[in-house]
């Protein structure tokens, strides 16, 4: 170092931005031979760009230097310059090792999260034939089993209880309760006689429907104790709402379930019922009632 | 009696390779520094339910991990694949057994273990780090029981993660939404099995492990609490004197000691 002939050699280069193009550009190339021919062109195209302007730089004449202090009074590069040279490299180190860590593990991450709050399989809209609506008499409960998704599996069966309460204003009408109770979610049982040995049985495969003629005074639930009325309502136990209710429409003289949403309370029976009808909510949660405030958002379902 | 030669050959024959070992890695001197370490005194029976719990975790993973040879996560094969486990397998009962007691087991140890940290004041200065990893493994093995109870694919599994889950929709403001990320979407069906099968037996196993690894690591920094009976540490004659290095490593600092 000592020696005037050594200065020149031992000053560090300037910084510069271009091998980072560079870098880029190769790594564009690389990943171009795997994915598709343009990102080679792209990432070729950096690399001569970024190679070129690198270049230039390098052969770029230096501004003469100002003339430097005798050898032996020379300072050693100020401290500050030091500093920002580590600084710069290990924040370089950092942050880029945050953003590759972020970059590897967020997807992972959202992949858990997201797919069960967005539109897939899952969420297929409700679409059970129930078969000719002649095959309900009027007044007759019906313990039905259905499938609810095309991929069939008994995992995706369910259970509701419909009865037929003859025409409203010239339109068939229906109720039609889920059999999911609205404390945790066990199925409920009708409190009465079922008679499976009238079992009936519609269509076949994943599309089959099951129809067991029933005389329900009420429903209940085996696990936890909840009991319902006829039409739902809670009676005793520890559910904080009213079951939950299947949507229908009529197509072609057959009932087609559409939809579920969740009850506050019914008044009146059969077709003449008032329905508080909500959006559908999971059990245990209220949907009316100062409570409800304390579930202001629900997931899509 | 002076050693023969050919002794002294054998001896060489085991100590160079170990000494091999220690100069290059220092595991050796490690190994001997984490199982010959001084603990206080009085240290007795009920300190060694940290290491049966350890024991159990241990028994949890092993069992575990071959258990996931034969179990199937797929809601048309998941209760055969354990029937076959228990029924056909060469020792496939013994195996599921074990992990199935042995949760439990594991379950109430670590009650026991937090018992003895708790009624020995070994959560007090300076090991209230420790004591808050506890609490999140105790949380986690909870989550391993509840995800694990699911696996079986029968109806008492089937309902009670129902009920479960259902439990966690209950929770205010966020609950709804925790309870649909367990479920793996709007309702309970295949990919419900194989997100708790996932979570059971590879991010929750690996969580423990590395908590498990940082518990350790602060009970050998910070030593063991001796029992609160008996003559109290300033009456006590002093263990040897302790490298300055390895100050505290014993006992616990000046600051953590009573004061009577």
């Amino acid at each position: 170092m000592g020696s005037e002939r050594d200065e020149g050699r031992h000053e560090a280069p300037t910084l510069t931005v271009w091998p980072i193009g560079l870098a880029v550009g190769v790594a564009c190339v690389l990943v171009g031979l795997i994915v598709s021919w343009w990102v080679v062109a792209v990432g070729g195209g950096l690399v001569i760009l970024f190679a070129f302007l690198w270049v230039r730089d390098l052969l770029r004449p230096t501004p003469p230097s100002p003339p430097s202090p005798p050898a032996r009074l020379r300072p050693v590069a100020p401290a500050a310059t030091r500093a920002t040279r580590k600084g710069f490299l290990s924040g370089m180190t950092l942050g880029l090792g945050a953003v590759i860590g972020g970059a590897v593990t967020v997807p992972p991450f959202l992949l858990a999260i997201l797919p069960p709050f967005l539109k897939g399989e899952g969420f297929q809209k409700l679409e059970v034939d129930l078969g000719p609506i002649d095959a309900y008499r009027e007044g007759q409960w019906l313990v039905t089993k259905f499938n609810i998704s095309p991929r069939g599996g008994s995992v995706n069966e369910r259970t509701a209880f419909v009865r037929y309460n003859g025409l409203l204003d010239r339109l068939p009408s229906f109720t039609i309760i889920s059999n999911r109770c609205v404390h945790l979610g066990c199925p409920v049982q009708p409190n009465g006689p079922v008679a499976a040995d009238q079992r009936k049985v519609l269509g076949s495969g994943r599309r089959k429907v099951e129809l067991i003629p029933a005389q329900p005074s009420g429903f209940g639930c085996p696990c936890h104790g909840g009991q319902y009325d006829i039409e739902g309502n809670r009676t005793a136990g520890p559910p904080v709402r009213a079951l939950d209710r299947y949507s229908y429409a009529i197509r072609d003289g057959r009932l087609v379930l559409v939809g579920l949403y969740s009850v506050g309370k019914v008044e009146g029976e059969g077709k003449d019922a008032r329905i508080a009808k909500y959006r559908l909510a999971a059990p245990g949660i209220h949907v009316d009632g100062w409570e409800r405030i304390l579930y202001p958002l629900q997931p899509p379902s | 009696m002076p050693k023969s030669e050919r002794r002294r050959q054998l001896e060489a024959a085991v100590v160079y390779p170990v000494d091999w070992l220690e100069e290059r890695t220092g595991l050796v001197s490690f190994v001997r520094f984490f199982l010959f370490r001084h603990v206080p005194k009085r240290t007795n029976w009920f300190h060694t339910l940290g290491s049966a719990t350890l024991t159990a975790f241990l028994v949890q993973a092993i069992t575990g991990v071959i258990l996931a040879m034969y179990y199937k996560p797929d809601p048309d094969k998941a209760y055969e694949s354990i029937q076959f486990i228990t029924n056909e397998v060469t020792l496939g009962w013994l195996v599921r057994g074990m992990h199935r007691w042995g949760a439990s087991v594991f379950i109430i140890l670590l009650f026991f273990h937090m018992a003895r940290v708790f009624l020995f004041g070994a959560y007090k200065y300076p090991r209230e780090v420790n004591w808050l990893i506890g609490v999140v493994l105790l949380i986690l093995g909870m989550f391993e029981g509840f995800t694990g109870y699911l696996l079986p694919w029968d109806q008492t599994s089937y309902w009670a993660t129902v009920v479960g889950i259902n439990i966690t929709a209950t929770g205010p403001f966020l609950g709804p939404f925790l309870a649909q990320i367990l479920k793996a979407g709007a309702a309970i069906n295949e990919e419900t099995l194989s997100r708790f099968y996932s979570i059971h037996m590879l991010v929750l196993p690996g969580l423990m492990f590395s908590l498990i690894g940082l518990h350790l690591y602060l009970v050998i920094r910070n030593g063991v609490t001796p029992p609160p009976w008996g003559p109290q540490e300033d009456e006590e004659e002093e263990v040897e004197a302790e490298p300055s290095a390895r100050a505290g490593l014993v006992q616990p600092s000046p600051r953590g000691r009573r004061t009577t």
